[in-house]
């Protein structure tokens, strides 16, 4: 079979496919995501987007119970959901192999935070696998269940955002086919009373001795000896900074470590004698660095490397360049990483950012333009919708973590009741990061009688992420058929009284639901439901582009309120007034721009 | 590295980079070439900036292009070629589309988009090939052909044999848009030659 060109995140599903795994588990999260998304190709395995995290992992884990092969996907901050059933997972030990994937992102690139999930590896006493590339992500992927099996333990398979979205060219195997063993009658493991879990805490100790040994023998950890003078610089490095590291600097000897926690000590010691100073390169935390510095070694690592974003090749060798300049690392004055590029072309001048905006028809454009004119506090939450809090809507006042708006907006209302400070209080959140974590908000709303208002934007998807299935589209991960989560059925059953469904392209309605809800003195919900305008372009009816009549236009500027991407200006030959124009191309017809014109001036009417 | 190149394609989420990119790279693996590829999904594809690294060469490392390191630029927008200009090697060349895509920072934070990018490129002395590969795309009856005119004017730059380029094509593009998109490439290899 010849080789495929496969992303990382590709790979770790072509790996679990061969590696015999029987069930996969994920929420979706940037760059995660599309791991699940491959897993859907092979028939042999059971896969579902499950509601949040800690029910991925749950669900994998009642396989491995099973005795079947397991995997659960996630970002970096999905483990920090899942940590409770994953911790413990530590001390139980599996049946059949299990895999948590952590795909981190140094540089958040789409993320809330930068968090290194290595200590949390380390902090679960589990092994931690490190790819630097797709190939080595798939035979990894493979390693890490025999690993799982032999030592009886959960194993960490980390990626970066770099190594999850690059792809590479995979060597292809066939799948192994195993037989699901069948449930592990065992309660003395499975049953984590104190009792047992004291006992199952030294095995966790004793087996953490184990995998210091193996971490020695792991082929994923091997020397490469260097060359010549650079040579006598030994660089320790895993995962992606290993390849950006290879092209900067290639002549030095390097330790390339796959296997990560618990460090391979006793190989660490026999490189250090074949250089004269070792480096640890590492993005993020000084997670290597630390351990190593107590175990004795001497070693250099972020007193030259930046220990936040991404270590790009760029920041790599101007790092590497500072060090030497200064005397800090040793190399020869005349090396040729010292050498700028002959006369590089100047960086451009220019400052015209270009962030992420909400799509044209985007069906949160309408409630955000809403509640500017009402300017209740709002506390946001994490979807596309976040993108509300940019200008020209500009309004979002906290977006923390998934499912936070609810809790925080109960928390405002509390802290100001009774002052003279108090103000609307709104959450907006997303109908699947709704469904992954705000349900249990809206339980503590309605019992500890909170008055807020939540908005529920229902796009009938997991936009942000690229759109997959959740409980209230009625569809699984496969696109199969399944039972339908009503979103108002569940917000009444839970006990608010005041629930209502508008739809977001209507203003008028938007603005009457807000209004009133905002004023009431109970907790309500206001859905607003409209199909994410992406998924409409996909399979909806053929759209029908508004036009501006420039003859009527009076260059007001309202329509560029509502931060349409597909809205641009103007200047017309002979008028001193810029005028609107709508990019027949991007536009949607969602009719939002023509609903705030005050003078009717877009339509669709073709203008003339 | 032999014949090896490192190619940076940027833009703006929606224009079809990520397929472009995914056509040079199998073209890369049909003349037996090791291929890495990179870009960043997510948040950036909501019309932000979207840049996709393609390598290839005898054997890669890095998935990613160093500052003054890129034989090309091909830009699918105008003001991105300028954007990410200091990531050409000296020598290297830009090609870019001209199509203007005006975000709404211009109106909701009052900044200004530089429509003369290309001349100022041309001062700091680079070599630009400027095309208007949505017009040429129209023509063949589809706009959004526009990536695929784009790589036909790319393959002028590349020495890969025009039947490893259709071969690409067949194996990435769907196949209800594969004659327009074939037509669209040798309207760019055309384009490219004027
Ligand atoms: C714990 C956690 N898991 C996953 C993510 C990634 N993520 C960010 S927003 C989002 C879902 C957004 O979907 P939805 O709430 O429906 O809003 P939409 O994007 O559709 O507007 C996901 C999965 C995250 N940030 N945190």
């Amino acid at each position: 079979m010849s080789r495929l060109f496969l992303s990382g995140n590709e790979a770790i599903a072509r790996g679990a496919w061969e590696a015999g795994v029987h069930v996969a588990t994920a929420y979706p999260g940037t760059p995660s995501t599309e791991i699940l998304e491959a897993v859907k190709q092979y028939k042999e395995i059971y896969c579902e987007w499950s509601v949040n995290e800690k029910v991925a992992v749950e669900v994998a884990q009642g396989a491995s119970m099973a005795g079947a092969r397991s995997l659960a996907a996630m970002k970096h901050v999905g483990v920090n959901v899942a940590m409770d059933p994953l911790s413990t997972f530590s001390y139980t030990g599996v049946h059949g192999g299990f895999v948590v994937v952590s795909a981190d992102e140094p540089g958040m690139h789409s993320s809330q935070n930068e968090q290194d999930n290595r200590y949390l590896a380390k902090f679960m006493f589990i092994p931690l696998l490190e790819p630097s590339n797709s190939d080595e992500a798939k035979k990894m992927t493979i390693l890490a269940f025999e690993i799982s099996e032999r030592f009886c333990t959960p194993v960490m398979l980390r990626t970066t955002t770099r190594v999850s979205h690059s792809k590479g060219l995979v060597e292809p195997g066939e799948r192994e086919e195993r037989e699901v063993k069948g449930f592990e009658h065992d309660w003395t493991k499975w049953v984590v009373i104190p009792a047992n879990a004291r006992k199952r805490r030294t095995v966790v100790l004793k087996r953490l001795k184990q995998l210091a040994q193996y971490s020695n023998e792991c082929p994923l950890n091997y020397i490469e000896p260097g060359r010549g003078e650079d040579g006598r610089i030994g660089i320790i490095t895993s995962s992606i900074t290993y390849a950006y590291a290879k092209d900067v600097f290639p002549h030095a000897s390097y330790l390339k470590l796959g296997f990560t926690n618990p460090l391979p000590f006793e190989l660490i010691a026999r490189f250090a004698k074949t250089v004269d100073q070792l480096l640890v390169l590492e993005e993020l935390e000084p997670f290597m660095q630390e351990q190593l510095l107590a175990a004795g070694f001497k070693v250099l690592g972020k007193e030259v490397f930046p220990r936040e974003g991404e270590l790009l090749p760029d920041v790599l060798l101007n790092s590497l360049r500072e060090a030497a300049r200064k005397k800090v690392i040793k190399i020869a004055s005349d090396h040729p990483i010292l050498a700028e590029a002959s006369r590089p072309i100047e960086p451009s001048e220019f400052d015209l950012p270009r962030p992420p905006t909400l799509c044209p028809g985007c069906p949160h454009r309408g409630p955000f333009y809403v509640l500017k004119k009402y300017k209740p506090i709002t506390t946001g939450d994490i979807g596309c919708y976040t993108l509300g809090v940019l200008p020209p809507l500009s309004m979002m006042d906290s977006c923390i973590c998934m499912g936070a708006s609810i809790g925080n907006a109960m928390g405002a209302s509390k802290a100001l009741a009774g002052t003279d400070k108090t103000e609307p209080i709104v959450a907006v959140i997303g109908d699947s990061t709704f469904i992954h974590s705000g349900i249990t908000g809206l339980v503590d709303v309605v019992y500890n009688r909170s008055n807020i208002t939540v908005i529920i934007m229902d796009n009938a998807i997991t936009a942000m992420t690229g759109g997959q299935q959740h409980p209230a589209t009625g569809k699984t991960i496969r696109d199969e058929r399944t039972t339908k989560l009503v979103l108002e059925d569940l917000c009444r059953s839970i006990g608010v009284r005041r629930v209502r469904v508008v739809d977001p392209y209507d203003l008028a309605a938007v603005d009457e639901a807000i209004s009133e809800e905002i004023k009431a003195d109970e907790p309500s919900v206001i859905i607003t439901r409209r199909e994410c305008a992406l998924l409409r372009l996909h399979h909806g009816p053929k759209v029908v582009p508004y036009f501006v009549d420039q003859d009527r236009c009076i260059g007001c500027k309202k329509c560029l309120g509502i931060g349409c991407p597909a809205i641009v200006t103007v200047e017309l030959d002979g008028s001193k007034t810029v005028k609107a124009r709508i990019e027949e191309t991007m536009c949607t017809g969602c009719s939002i721009c023509a609903q705030v014109c005050p003078v009717s001036a877009i339509s669709i009417e073709e203008e003339k | 590295m032999k014949n090896g190149k490192s190619i940076l394609l940027v833009g703006v989420g929606g224009q079809g980079i990520l397929l472009a990119s995914e056509v040079i790279s199998q073209a890369a693996m049909i003349q037996g070439f090791d291929v890495k590829k990179s870009e960043i999904h997510g948040m950036s594809q909501r019309g932000g900036v979207v840049s996709s690294h393609v390598r290839y060469g005898e054997h890669i490392y890095s998935p990613l292009i160093g500052k003054a390191s890129a034989d090309v630029l091909l830009s699918f927008e105008k003001v991105e070629s300028y954007r990410w200009i200091e990531y050409l090697r000296p020598g290297g060349e830009v090609i870019t589309n001209t199509t203007e895509i005006v975000p709404p920072a211009v109106y909701a934070m009052g900044k200004e988009y530089p429509h003369d990018a290309i001349d100022r490129m041309h001062k700091q002395g680079v070599n630009v090939l400027a095309v208007d590969a949505a017009s040429v795309a129209k023509g063949v009856g589809n706009v959004r052909a526009m990536n695929v005119v784009l790589l036909g004017v790319l393959s002028r730059k590349l020495s890969f044999p025009d039947e490893t380029w259709q071969e690409a094509l067949r194996a990435r593009v769907p196949k209800r848009h594969l004659e327009v998109n074939l037509n669209a490439f040798k309207e760019g290899q055309r384009l490219a030659a004027s």
